[in-house]
């Protein structure tokens, strides 16, 4: 069944010179396992690949049921640098949630 | 226990954030963050035009404002109001508040060491590419090194009521309190690993407490009045999020993660100068309405080298705007694009970047927008960057034009032409802690 990443997470953006970091929180375990299998750095890569330069790192916690990306030239220069109107990429978080993913999961359709 | 606060997330935020969390409930330590990585550089600009400034100008009549609360409720205040200039930024707090005890911590200021310590091997080589800074080092404007929270620590010591400080590291705000109320030590690296968390769980003022929040932000009430962030210290290092009661807003677990992570790279090595506070050890849990609890914190030994922000001049930029409506909103927006950048090649000017957006439609998310049969309006917003400023200020004059030689119907240019903005980059390196002495002065 294809969902939005939202229906299992929700997420936050932010920047660090011209890198955007997006934090993805998993809603549960069973959607935490899910994005730790199949949010892969590839995947975010191809997704926001019209928008940044650089890398996409991942890294995974556990304890916090999330997986945080940093993408490497994402701000067009970043800080005073860039001429973008998200110069500090507060809205890729919502950009991600909105990827449309292959999932099995029975989830609810609202969360908190 | 000791309660933290934080009612500043950013030089400009919400002015009445610090007397609210002064009258709506207890508190022992407000702090209030004034420093982002370009505010450095804007204060730069100030103290050249006039070298008594280089601090945040509104602090010294907010603290005034504040004065007889902060002595009545006995709340000590912390902030890194003081930029470039913490030394006089305190001088004139005490001017208007003279009954405050005014502690400055100095010494992050090594703009005119920079070469000193370049003869003595420090290269100061851009972290992230590797650039070498005598590229810019004719254009550097600022350089301060983030310091840690036991300067912080030291100045409350000396019963500082109001500590003013430049650059520090953004949880040092929250840790100093924490160091000196509790008798932390350098080696307590678990319980400085909890203080770093804290500390940045605050740092950005209501963003901990339901604001920005990711998830169902329609079910946060209240946020006309949102409470700013409370973080109940133990002497233990665990410590709980919350927000006064009867305040709009929401703590939660997960509002508190989605903070936690912010602006954060490698979550299990998030570096400050007191140590490398791991935040995979912590667990985050709801305790109550609006009460988070952090508990397990590890980290390790602090850094050998100290993170070292430059600011340098980098150019100039302007955009600018203009707003066409339905039908063809974006037709029309994609043509006047076409017309200036055909209008700017033929006079032969060059930019580094010419970089055009269509608000409303694609700006923010590009090519996962979704898809729209027909939008109402579009805002085209054209921006350039270049090292000429004669060529960034022939831009300027070319968009307004396009109202009467273009597509039909542009609106919105009601600013007039576009500001022309010195471009500022920001550089980060590393230096040996050693060569940096941070000192605190007590003001008299």
């Amino acid at each position: 069944m294809k969902m939005p990443l939202s229906r299992l997470a929700h997420a936050r953006s932010g920047d660090k010179g011209d890198s955007a970091n997006i934090a993805v929180i998993a809603w549960d375990a069973a959607a935490y396992q899910f994005l730790a299998e199949n949010l892969t750095a590839r995947f975010v890569a191809d997704y926001f690949a019209s928008q940044i330069k650089g890398p996409v790192e991942r890294y995974e916690a556990p304890n916090l049921m999330a997986v945080n990306f940093v993408l490497r030239g994402a701000l067009g220069g970043g800080g005073t640098v860039s001429l973008r109107i998200d110069a500090q990429g507060k809205t890729l978080a919502a950009e991600l949630m909105g990827m449309e993913v292959e999932c099995e999961l029975d989830v609810p359709a609202e969360r908190p | 226990m000791i309660r933290v606060a934080n009612g500043q997330g950013f030089w400009g935020d919400w002015v009445e954030a610090p007397f609210r969390l002064l009258r709506n409930g207890p508190i022992d330590y407000l702090t209030l963050d004034y420093l982002a990585e370009v505010t450095m550089a804007v204060l730069q600009k100030q103290r050249m035009k006039r070298p008594g400034a280089g601090y945040a100008h509104d602090f010294p009549p907010l603290v005034q404002s504040l004065a007889a609360e902060l002595m009545e409720r006995g709340v000590a205040l912390v902030a890194n109001a003081g930029g470039l200039n913490p030394g006089g930024c305190a001088r004139e707090v005490k001017r208007l508040a003279p009954n405050l005890k005014v502690v400055a911590v100095s010494g992050d200021d090594i703009l005119d060491k920079l070469d000193e310590f370049q003869a003595q091997g420090c290269s100061l080589t851009n972290m992230d590419t590797g650039q070498q800074l005598s590229e810019v080092r004719d254009k550097v404007l600022s350089a301060n090194v983030y310091v840690g929270a036991f300067p912080i620590a030291a100045a409350l010591a000396n019963g500082a009521q109001v500590v003013v400080t430049g650059r520090c590291a953004d949880a040092a705000l929250a840790m100093g309190p924490a160091i000196y109320s509790l008798g932390w030590g350098l080696n307590d690296v678990r319980r400085l690993a909890a203080g770093v968390a804290a500390g940045h769980i605050i740092e950005c003022g209501a963003q901990a407490t339901g604001g920005n929040y990711g998830g169902r932000w329609q079910d946060i009430a209240g946020m006309d009045e949102i409470g700013y962030p409370i973080a109940e210290i133990e002497p233990d290092g665990q410590f709980v999020i919350t927000k006064h009661k009867g305040t709009g807003g929401r703590v939660t677990a997960h509002g508190v993660k989605e903070q936690l992570l912010y602006e954060v790279g490698d979550p299990r090595a998030y570096m400050t100068p007191d140590c490398i506070a791991d935040f995979t050890s912590l667990r985050v849990e709801d305790c109550g309405a609006d009460r988070v609890r952090i508990t397990g914190a590890r980290g390790r030994e602090r850094p050998e080298q100290l993170k070292v922000s430059i600011n340098y001049a980098a150019g100039w930029k302007a955009t600018g705007t203009i707003v066409y409506s339905a039908p063809h909103a974006l037709e029309k927006a994609r043509a006047a694009d076409e017309i200036v950048r055909r209008r700017l090649a033929r006079v032969g000017l060059a930019f580094e970047e010419i970089h055009t957006e269509y608000l409303g439609v694609s700006a923010c998310h590009g090519a996962n927008a979704p898809a729209m049969a027909e939008v109402a309006e579009v805002q085209l917003r054209i921006g350039v960057r270049g090292q000429e400023r004669g060529a960034v200020e022939r831009f300027t004059q070319e968009m307004i034009p396009l109202v009467l030689s273009g597509p039909p119907g542009a609106t919105g240019y009601g600013e007039g032409r576009p500001r022309v903005r010195e471009v500022v980059a920001n550089w980060n390196a590393l230096l040996p802690r050693e060569l940096v002495k941070p000192f605190v002065e007590v003001i008299e």
